[in-house]
């Protein structure tokens, strides 16, 4: 899948969050690292069809993407988006969050909807859960519904944005694992994360953003093991202090 | 150890512990209420209620009926008030918020002598009862729209990204999302509110709606029984306000999906 990113720009009351972004490639699997307020979430959410930038343009396989509400909801419903935390909708169940959507948006029949979701439960270990209000759920579990419910219409591409920051390191490595599942199944992602060996080791090509602007770009193995700018290789002597 | 009077920090006590305690502090109550009257030497006698009963059920039923006509208007205007409060309409906006702020902040009786009398009189509602529905949906709009507006607030924003992330249109992100978590939130907090409609609606006596209150006044202004009369009014006021808590109760359990 190509995405074409050109001059994109974000500004939160004064506060340039993106100045100037731009990307053009193939997207298999993304991780996008970099310090915290470089606009990383900023830059998913304008993928994502969740934020209107204020300048620039976004193209998915030549098809710009227009940024108005008649049209933004068939846009966001080609994609996958799984929020830091609190995705869920608080008062559904674990299944009917995943349920109604593919009910409502996706055109599945009652049933369909419900064997796909199940099976994703099952799948993703959470075949008891399915009953369950989010709040009666870990946060692991949690943002595996997230993620069931984010894969269930079978998405173009998944977009997951600090999926495991809310999480501790045990929930962490399930939430990761299932994700390294999912892209064995060869689904595409994107994923603003700050698990470097995640970034490192299961996805194909990494981008490093800072000051509103994609610092360095390139294969993971080659972006972690060789860093060119001196931001880079600062952000990553910082991450391995206390390791 | 196990002291019948003590709750521990953590656990809930157990039923038989409520019900002894609470009947205890029931009994602490009646007494002091009848020390108080032995002290000022009063019996009382409750043999009038046999020959007024009639006028009490129908005072009881009128009171039922406008606060039950006056929630139903005040929901709907409330709802309004509470969507115009976040139009980005200025002037309704403004209207709206200024339509709260006078009727919070305004006593109930002002108001009812106000309208009646000027608004009332100027647009030709004489029907009692009709006035006393509008005056008290009018009142009480104001605080439903407050609740309603503080429940749409609470939302946490990320509920309303997951809705359009997943491809909700607006339609739908409210009728999925929105509405049935607001109904959530706004339920216990309309069950108590529509508690106080019934003893707001005890001031609507003042214009001489029949309802319990003006019954009972005018069962004493014969009789004489004020305590008689005024125990009782107050024991069939209690009669709809402990169910209906116990209901916001109920709700506050069967909507709590955040624990």
């Amino acid at each position: 899948m190509r995405i074409s990113i050109d001059g994109l720009c974000m500004s939160f009351g004064g506060m340039r969050v993106l100045d100037g972004f731009c990307f053009d490639d193939e997207v298999s699997t993304l991780a996008v690292i970099g310090p915290s307020g470089g606009g990383k979430s900023t830059l998913l959410r304008i993928l994502g069809g969740l934020q209107k930038p204020t300048c620039g343009t976004v193209r998915v396989d030549g098809v710009s993407v227009e940024y108005d509400e008649r049209t933004l909801p068939a846009y966001r419903a080609q994609l996958g988006y799984v929020f830091q935390q609190g995705g869920l909708f608080a008062h559904m169940s674990a299944l009917d969050n995943i349920v109604v959507p593919l009910c409502q948006v996706h055109g599945f029949t009652k049933e369909d909807a419900q064997g796909r979701a199940l099976e994703l439960l099952e799948r993703f270990g959470l075949a008891e859960s399915a009953a369950k209000l989010p709040a009666q759920l870990s946060g692991g579990q949690q943002q595996r519904v997230a993620i069931a419910r984010a894969v269930a219409p079978r998405p173009k591409l998944l977009l997951l944005d600090e999926p495991t920051s809310a999480l501790d390191p045990v929930y962490t490595n399930e939430v990761l694992d299932l994700i390294d599942d999912l892209r064995q199944d060869g689904m595409r992602f994107i994923i603003v994360t700050h698990e470097m060996g995640f970034a490192r080791n299961a996805c194909e090509k990494c981008a490093f953003l800072a000051d509103g602007k994609l610092s360095e770009y390139g294969c993971s193995s080659e972006l972690f093991g060789n860093p060119q700018s001196p931001k880079l290789q600062g952000f990553l002597a910082r991450l391995l202090e206390w390791r | 150890m196990r002291n019948p009077f003590i709750a521990s920090r953590d656990d809930e006590p157990s039923k038989g512990k409520i019900a002894l305690n609470y009947l205890i502090v029931c009994l602490i109550v009646l007494a002091v209420f009848w020390v108080a009257l032995g002290v000022i030497g009063y019996r009382l006698d409750y043999s009038f209620v046999w020959n007024v009963s009639g006028r009490i059920v129908d005072g009881f039923i009128l009171t039922l009926q406008v606060s039950a006509v006056s929630l139903v208007f005040s929901l709907l205007l409330g709802a309004l008030v509470a969507a115009g409060k976040g139009s980005r309409v200025l002037p309704l906006r403004y209207l709206c918020d200024l339509y709260v702020k006078i009727i919070r902040g305004t006593p109930l009786i002002m108001q009812i002598y106000l309208f009646f009398y000027i608004v009332g009189t100027a647009v030709g509602v004489d029907d009692r009862f009709v006035s006393g529905v509008l005056i008290l949906s009018v009142f009480e709009g104001a605080y439903i729209a407050e609740i309603i507006r503080g429940s749409l607030l609470s939302i946490d924003g990320t509920q309303r990204d997951a809705a359009r992330a997943v491809g909700f249109t607006r339609v739908q992100t409210l009728r999925f999302v929105i509405v049935p978590q607001m109904v959530a939130r706004t339920l216990p907090a309309l069950t108590g509110q529509f508690a106080s409609i019934v003893k707001d609606s005890s001031l609507l006596s003042l214009i001489s709606v029949i309802e319990l209150t003006q019954t009972m006044r005018e069962i004493s202004a014969a009789n004489f029984q004020l305590f008689e009369c005024y125990i009782l009014l107050g024991l069939l006021y209690l009669l709809i306000t402990l169910p209906l808590e116990a209901v916001g109760h109920f709700f506050e359990k069967r909507f709590d999906f955040a624990h």
